[in-house]
């Protein structure tokens, strides 16, 4: 194991939980991957599979009534984020990891010029003149290929696109050279063609920046596009991990492979469209055994009793939280 | 683009729609819908698909006048639907449905399913109460809920079962035609899928015609027949949903469904470089809408507005300079290869 480079973040055992009356509920359970560096590795699942709320654990942004992270570690250049102090934290915050999220518009400060925006990011983190701020600020907006960024750098939100606001943000994230960008669906309320463009934006800074990226969406199509590895998270829990590739020829856990054929396809003919029965368990009304048991139909007895372990899938780097799947993948 | 009328064909031409905002610096004009025409013949599934502000909800509200259109003719079953007046508007209304995109907002919070669901049975038709329970518990079955729900908020249901419920309220009249804007973008994949399901058997059971508003080219491939492609308020390709995008002819088709992201890893895309930005529809470009971000434009493009005109076997679209050859899905052989050279080295790296 010595010759494998250290990842460039690590979760471990990670539990986040959230408060629902007098009771604490995980809405992520447990979760242990490794971003490597220069990875892009995706998490994909729906609505309340605990995605986002495994990148806002990371960044420790969760609100502080009702949600605590109850375990695990969150490894990071040799710290474990869950134990530092608040003042440690802030300076990694936006700095060495950066976050972008779905809505540019509702993140972005309305009251503030571009510019200025993203020189405050420079300023708190790297220090320096306000002149040498706004400098980069506009390197930086060039960079995301802004037009005309030297004009555009005063102002206001609201006078960009959807797209251009998206590729402001990456600009505020690109500021401060991240080791990690964790980009919570940050395509999702943009056009295809703008899509298009903005992931491969993301791919080519990526690359020149060196960074790691925990890519999050529920669109598979995104996922096969951009992705390394790929986790698919249900009810809070890893699935299946593996690389692009051997999720989508070989999926091995049912959920996995239910997706796959659930989703309407705009480049073949698809007559066996094949709905998922039933819905996402609520965070109060996960199923002890298996989470998924109640909508598998390869369920036995044992699935709804015994909780399964992520274990290997006999592949190399393909794990599977499902022991009663058919051998050789769910086609 | 037959002008033959069959019955319960809904037929609409030279539709065209301009908002007039008022502000500081005098009036705007935004020409949302600018020459639309289209036939939905009886039991078909139309696709009108295209990017955020090109016009296909204005559309969609235009054609069942909650959005008054400025000109254009609208005929549904031979009635003009643009000089119904009165009892014969509400009448056609009753044939016309729609239903929302968000689930969530397009129910009164207010009221329970079954209050939801009522009302309009005691507005359109004259019928005992009794009658008017059966009808909305056959609706709330019909759609696959159970009929104890009727008696619930909208907030004790989730997404999928909220959009069941906008379903079954567009139903209960027993349209003919049923516009659905975006009617599955908010759902989740599995979700999603049930609610295509449940629209499907509604078409084959009751012959339901449709239009079928999406920005998803896998949606609208998956329950569309034909499908019209806008792009700054106007129709720029038109033809089986299939063959248009396997074979699209109108470049902007192209670059649509090249930046839909195709969920096979073997099938990725070329990198897609940044060609300008969606123009407005309050200043739209001379000519052709598209040239300024088309690669295959040439002088008469930002000139002359192309027509959209036949290019035989059922297609239809308005550019001088159609996509000819290589229009096949997937990149070329030699970025497959580097791409996997790249992902082989990171799994090596990876796995354990």
């Amino acid at each position: 194991m010595t010759s494998f480079p250290r990842p460039a973040l690590d979760l471990r055992n990670l539990r986040t939980e959230f408060r629902i009356g007098d009771h604490w509920y995980p809405a992520v359970r447990n979760v242990s991957v490794s971003l490597m560096p220069n990875e892009t590795l995706a998490v994909v699942g729906e609505s309340g599979s605990g995605k986002s709320v495994t990148a806002l654990s990371i960044l420790r942004l969760l609100p502080h009534a009702g949600a605590r992270i109850q375990g695990g570690e969150v490894l990071f250049e040799g710290q474990d984020l869950v134990t530092l102090s608040e003042r440690d934290m802030s300076t990694i915050r936006g700095n060495s990891i950066a976050m972008i999220f779905q809505e540019p518009m509702t993140s972005l400060n309305p009251t503030m010029t571009v510019g200025d925006q993203i020189a405050e990011a420079i300023l708190i983190h790297r220090g320096g003149s306000r002149m040498e701020a706004k400098a980069e600020a506009l390197r930086l907006l060039a960079e995301v290929k802004i037009p005309s960024a030297k004009s555009r750098l005063d102002e206001y939100p609201h006078q960009f696109s959807g797209g251009m606001r998206q590729r402001v943000m990456i600009a505020m994230a690109l500021a401060c050279h991240p080791r990690v960008l964790l980009a919570d669906e940050p395509t999702t309320a943009l056009d295809v063609t703008i899509q298009a463009q903005v992931l491969t934006q993301l791919e080519e800074l990526k690359q020149a920046y060196g960074m790691s990226m925990l890519f999050i969406t529920h669109n598979l199509g995104v996922v096969a596009q951009i992705a390394d590895r790929v986790a698919v998270m249900y009810a809070g829990e890893i699935v299946e991990l593996a690389t692009v590739d051997a999720l989508f020829a070989k999926p091995m856990h049912p959920y996995t492979a239910a997706l796959l054929r659930a989703m309407p396809r705009a480049d073949r003919a698809n007559e066996s469209l094949e709905p998922i029965p039933g819905s996402v368990p609520g965070l109060s009304a996960v199923p002890t055994g298996c989470a998924y048991a109640p909508r598998c139909p390869f369920k036995d007895r044992s699935c709804t009793e015994l909780h399964p372990e992520l274990v290997s899938s006999g592949d190399p780097g393909h794990l599977v939280r499902c022991p009663v799947r058919p051998v050789g993948g769910v086609h | 683009m037959t002008t033959s009328l069959g019955s319960g064909d809904f037929v609409v031409r030279n539709l065209s729609k301009t908002f007039v905002r008022h502000g500081g610096s005098g009036a705007r004009c935004v020409r949302a819908v600018d020459d639309v025409s289209f036939r939905i013949p009886k039991g078909a599934s139309l696709g009108l698909v295209g990017e955020s502000g090109c016009g296909k909800s204005t559309v969609a509200r235009a054609i069942l006048r909650l959005i008054e259109p400025d000109s254009g003719s609208i005929l549904f079953d031979g009635i003009d639907v643009r000089a119904a007046k009165g009892a014969a508007l509400r009448a056609l209304r009753r044939r016309m449905q729609i239903v929302f995109q968000d689930p969530y907002s397009s129910l009164n919070p207010r009221r329970t399913i079954r209050q939801t669901l009522e009302e309009p049975l005691r507005v359109h038709l004259r019928l005992s109460s009794k009658n008017i329970r059966e009808k909305a518990e056959a609706a709330m079955v019909e759609v696959g809920l159970p009929r104890e729900a009727l008696g619930r908020y909208p907030h004790e249901f989730s997404g999928g079962q909220r959009q069941r419920i906008g379903i079954a309220r567009a139903l209960v009249l027993d349209p003919e035609l049923v516009v659905a804007d975006e009617a599955v973008s908010a759902l989740d994949v599995s979700v999603q899928a049930q609610i295509l399901r449940l629209l499907e058997g509604l078409r084959e059971r009751r012959g339901l015609s449709f239009l079928f508003v999406s920005h998803d080219l896998g949606v609208v491939r998956h329950f569309c027949d034909r499908v019209c492609v806008m792009y700054l308020g106007r129709i720029i390709e038109e033809g089986p949903t299939a063959d248009v995008l396997d074979r699209p002819l109108h470049p902007y088709t192209r670059l649509l469904r090249d930046s839909y992201p195709v969920p096979d890893p073997r099938a990725r895309r070329p990198l897609i470089p940044i060609v300008g930005e969606v123009p407005s529809a309050a200043n739209p470009p001379p000519g052709c809408g598209f040239h300024p971000r088309c690669a295959r434009a040439e002088g008469l493009c930002s000139v002359e507005k192309p027509q959209l005109e036949t290019s035989g076997n059922d297609r239809f679209q308005a550019c001088y300079f159609p996509e000819t050859s290589d229009v096949a899905w997937g990149p070329c052989a030699s970025e497959r290869d580097e791409l996997k050279r790249r992902r082989n080295s990171l799994a090596s790296l990876t796995s354990s």
